[in-house]
């Protein structure tokens, strides 16, 4: 009987097993970001145990309130910025070198396939993009993932999405998963992992699949995997090149991890979207998800283009083609994050923080910012936005304001417009 | 080992998400007491009232995926902090429900059927539920009735209630 990828991840990174069902891993990566972490490590402090098992293997950054705005949020940052200190973690980025943590972990090279990894962040499943088994665990698992490098998971059934046909110009990553979570709900795949395949998975590249695996969770999963493939050894290439000697070799190295064809699937499910529309949520949950074109007149006050979903350069790259030329609409704060530094400069070279500018868009640090509504671009009562982000939900971006997820081509479209509107990108 | 009993809170909804249990602008708090005013203050249901109706409950008994959303251990502290123990759901999202046994509290799984009909029954009244764990059984009580009902959670699940926590455990196992 063939095996599916989690299962060969599961498989390799074996420590021990519990009374039966429930696997502990050993992790290759335990990332850390300020908002969770502190707890952590003030729980493990208060019981005697402020050790790390690897600080090569653990990265830490500030992303989710940077700069601090208040001495709350300053007192996060400074538990996480002594403790990576005193425990040698090298890998940590603070201000001026940092940026969201699901963005800037993978460019920096941390992430490969097969690796497990944990984040004390229910996103850590973007990580999957690269054929790792990565999820999103509570303060305790975080604390025993830093103070033993091991995390344990009840051993994972599989959902298949194949993901196939020819997507129609305009239509984008972001749509796709969008349609995932309508068509398999908010807990379609609890307790599962999904793995995202067909032609059209194969066809994107990382920027693209990372969008894909950051929702997964939208629809209850623990991990969103795509297969490794010669895309994947090419994004990596920079970091791995010492390693091996040459892409086929870390290509077939790599390829031990990928599904067999007779694996056993607990779930399948076969999705064309030669027919897709732009689309975004309506109302507080993720699979609350209709066609653009059939939101007529919802106006928006805020439209916010960034997060670990889609921040990445390729999605400011398609922001800006829509905004060329155009000002956006005067009832609409545009509030555009680069992801990480390295994006936020590759979009200054190429002219696209400039295009932001001249259409009226306020740009930020990276940052998450307003995707949790904690700092740049929180909404008021009763307003109502349209972002790039992965959560509806009531209350996200402030108290008693609307979401409406979209991809960056519709939020630029929209934030022209001042309503929720289809990307001149789009043609049916 | 916690007492898991008391008075039951009925919160008759699907897919409460973490964000309702603990919004995100308290996550700036690094004491888990800072939750405790907080706790499902972004609730959507109607006639509810966070403060008033959260006071002296002990036990939550809900719908369908109980949890989802944000990773944040936040959410069980703001229960905990509250003295609320026990969840009751007819299913819960994978990170919200380990955390609960992670923090030594009870996150259990009824079927949809047995959480329609408690609702049915005992839903618009004044209820106590006492949940023993060693022999795997929810007494449900209210003035006109007393239901008992079998649950089952793993034996992991039941070693980290017992033990108080994965924390001890791991760092004496590997
Ligand atoms: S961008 Fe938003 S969803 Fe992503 S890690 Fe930051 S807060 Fe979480």
């Amino acid at each position: 009987m063939g095996k599916t990828i989690a299962e060969k991840i599961f498989e390799a990174h074996l420590a021990d097993e519990l009374f039966g069902d429930v696997s502990v891993l050993k992790l290759d990566r335990v990332f850390c970001h300020e908002i969770t972490t502190p707890t952590a490590i003030r729980d493990l402090v208060s019981r005697g145990k402020d050790r790390v098992f690897d600080p090569d293997k653990i990265k830490a950054v500030i992303d989710h309130v940077t700069p601090a705005k208040d001495s709350k949020t300053a007192m996060q940052g400074k538990i996480l910025r002594e403790w990576a200190k005193r425990h040698g973690i090298k890998d940590f980025f603070d201000i001026g070198h940092n940026g969201i943590c699901h963005a800037i972990f993978p460019e920096k090279g941390f992430v490969q396939p097969g690796f497990t990894i944990i984040m004390g962040d229910s996103h850590t499943c973007t990580h999957g993009a690269f054929g790792a088994f990565a999820a999103g665990v509570g303060t305790t698992d975080l604390e025993v993932g830093i103070l033993k490098g091991v995390c344990t998971f009840k051993t994972p059934q599989t959902y298949k999405i194949e993901i196939i046909g020819t997507l129609p110009k305009g239509v984008f990553a972001k749509d796709i998963i969008l349609k995932v979570i309508k068509e398999i709900t908010v807990n379609g795949a609890t307790n599962m992992v999904i793995e995202f395949r067909g032609n059209i998975v194969d066809e994107m590249n990382m920027d693209q699949r990372m969008t894909l695996s950051n929702m997964a969770v939208e629809a209850g999963a623990t991990s969103g995997i795509c297969l490794p493939d010669m895309t994947t050894v090419e994004y990596l290439w920079e970091f791995i090149k010492d390693e091996y000697s040459s892409r086929q070799d870390a290509l077939d190295t790599f390829s031990r991890f990928r599904s067999d064809d007779d694996a056993v699937y607990a779930k399948h499910k076969t999705i064309d979207v030669s027919d897709l529309e732009p689309l975004t949520t309506f109302g507080y949950k993720p699979d609350n998800v209709k066609p653009v074109s059939q939101m007529k007149g919802i106006r928006l006050d805020q439209v916010y283009i960034g997060s670990c979903t889609n921040g990445r350069l390729e999605d400011l790259r398609i922001a800006a083609k829509v905004l060329e030329g155009h000002i956006i609409n005067d009832h609409v704060r545009g509030i555009v994050s680069p992801a990480t530094p390295k994006i936020f400069s590759q979009a200054m070279e190429e002219g696209i923080l400039k295009t932001f500018m001249d259409s009226g868009f306020c740009v930020t640090n990276p940052t998450c910012g307003a995707c949790l509504g904690m700092s740049s671009g929180v909404l008021s009562d009763g307003e109502v936005a349209a972002a790039t982000t992965n959560r509806n939900f009531n209350g996200r971006m402030g108290k008693g304001g609307m979401v409406h997820l979209v991809s960056p081509a519709t939020a630029a479209a929209s934030a022209i417009k001042g309503e929720i509107f289809n990307s001149s990108l789009y043609c049916k | 080992m916690k007492e898991f009993k008391g008075n039951v809170l009925f919160l008759d909804r699907s897919d409460i998400n973490t964000d309702e249990i603990i919004p995100a602008k308290y996550l700036t708090e690094i004491e888990k007491a800072a939750m405790k005013p907080h706790l499902l203050e972004d609730l959507q249901l109607d006639g509810f009232h966070p403060k008033a109706d959260i006071k002296e409950k002990a036990v939550i008994v809900t719908q369908d995926n109980f949890g989802c959303g944000s990773s944040r251990e936040h959410a069980p502290w703001a229960l905990e902090e509250n003295g609320i123990y026990v969840v009751i759901a007819s299913s819960f999202a994978r990170i919200f429900r380990q955390n609960m046994f992670n923090c030594g509290m009870l996150a259990i799984e009824l079927s949809k059927d047995r959480i329609n009909t408690i609702f049915k029954e005992f839903g618009k009244s004044n209820v106590q539920i006492a949940v023993d764990v060693e022999t795997s059984v929810i007494m449900i009580q209210s003035k006109d009735q007393t239901k008992k009902i079998e649950f089952q959670i793993s034996e992991f699940d039941r070693a980290l209630i017992k033990t108080g926590g994965w924390v001890e455990y791991a760092d004496k196992h590997y």
